[in-house]
């Protein structure tokens, strides 16, 4: 128990960028929290005395970051599997959710497409809702680069894992080497459980008889809730969302499926350039 | 036509992680530009809540189990249930309702 007090657990959610990782596991918090709230740093581990070199603490660290990377994995492999299972319930094949898990892999954007297709939208409105959640990776890439420093291939590899939980467990590293080791394992970790969780639930739901009358038309919206209510501190968002939603139900008898949805995020948008007060959360999530 | 929307929205998510890492910093840190990132997955999460939740499958407003279901996940995401435990009760409640309506 001494040897893990030594290193900083991540904090998935209470420094994260807006909450990642507990964005993506809202049971992560709790699970976390009785480790977090007195787990002292490494500073404070050692005393008043300065830290020891980097290097005698390393194989503890490092034993650390990939325990904590393979928890995220394993903990995400549930989540992997509603997320393949609504895919197929929506309608998708079982190779379309492969191809969401292995070239999207941003579950957010995956459970959007196959929301909208599943509400009988038009794929390519359902993709264009996807790439607009999709949009926050490029945020955590802007706070990610200066840590990772890639290059060519490897910059390109490291882009496709470039999402809440790995941006979480690298930002929180106070140690550079750190830091990537926490990026690089949880995404490979991630990877593969998201992949074989997806398949498992693309799978499992293929043999359901009647998604609707198992009542898997209502998983994607309790799963969507899932993941904003570690949003939801504060005014702003709650303005946002009131101003989404509303827009989304009067447009939706007069649009096509899915655009009312769009139109709710152009709506939102222009809420954002409008509001001042907004810069504050979002300044918080740029350092 | 779904392939198509698969691929293109993959290419699309990977664009946005890709241009993270090579745009230079001052572009996406425009403050503007954070407030938009900011506040657009919540506003994009709320309208298919929304959407998918009070909207029947011919385009019309409607109350149904489905909001009894979400309403449970509302309890379960208060009482910090694990996720599938919010999505678990929230299928069971919409599927037990139809079965008994």
């Amino acid at each position: 128990m001494a040897r893990r007090d030594r290193h900083v657990r991540p904090r998935p959610g209470l420094e994260g960028p807006s909450g990642p990782s507990r964005a993506l596991f809202p049971g992560a918090r709790r699970r976390g929290t009785p480790l977090n709230t007195d787990t002292p740093g490494p500073l404070d581990a050692a005393g008043p005395a300065p830290a020891p070199a980097p290097g005698d603490e390393w194989p503890a660290t490092r034993a650390a970051i990939l325990r904590d990377a393979a928890g995220i994995a394993l903990t995400s492999g549930a989540y992997a599997v509603s997320c393949g299972a609504i895919c197929t319930a929506a309608g998708l094949t079982v190779p379309q959710t492969m191809a969401l898990s292995l070239l999207m892999f941003t579950g957010a954007s995956q459970f959007a497409i196959a929301g909208v297709i599943g509400s009988g939208g038009a794929p390519l409105a359902g993709a264009a809702v996807a790439v607009l959640l999709g949009g926050r990776n490029a945020l955590y890439g802007l706070r990610l680069a200066p840590l990772l420093r890639v290059r060519g291939a490897r910059k390109a590899l490291a882009a496709q894992l470039v999402i809440d939980e790995t941006t979480a467990m690298a930002v929180v590293r106070e140690d550079e080497r750190a830091g990537r080791l926490g990026f690089w394992a949880t995404g490979f970790a991630l990877f593969v459980m998201w992949g074989l969780g997806n398949l498992l639930g693309a799978l499992g739901a293929q043999v359901l008889p009647e998604p609707e009358v198992l009542g898997m038309d209502v998983a994607a919206p309790a799963a969507f809730l899932a993941l904003l209510a570690p949003r939801m501190r504060g005014g702003t968002p709650w303005a946002a969302a009131v101003l989404a939603s509303g827009t989304a139900l009067i447009a939706t008898p007069l649009l096509p499926a899915g655009v009312p949805v769009l139109l709710a995020g152009a709506a939102v948008a222009v809420l954002a350039l409008f509001l001042r007060r907004a810069a504050a959360p979002s300044a918080e999530e740029s350092r | 036509m779904i392939w198509y929307a698969v691929i293109a929205a993959a290419v699309g998510c990977y664009l946005f992680k890709l241009a993270g890492l090579s745009v230079p910093e001052r572009i996406l840190s425009d403050p503007r530009t954070r407030r938009i990132a900011a506040l657009l997955p919540v506003g994009l999460l709320a309208a298919l809540i929304a959407t998918q939740t009070f909207v029947s499958a011919d385009h019309r407003l409607t109350l149904d189990p489905r909001a009894a279901g979400l309403g449970v996940a509302v309890i379960a995401i208060l009482l910090r249930a694990p996720f599938l435990i919010v999505v678990g009760a929230a299928v069971a409640t919409t599927a037990l309702l139809r079965l008994v309506l």
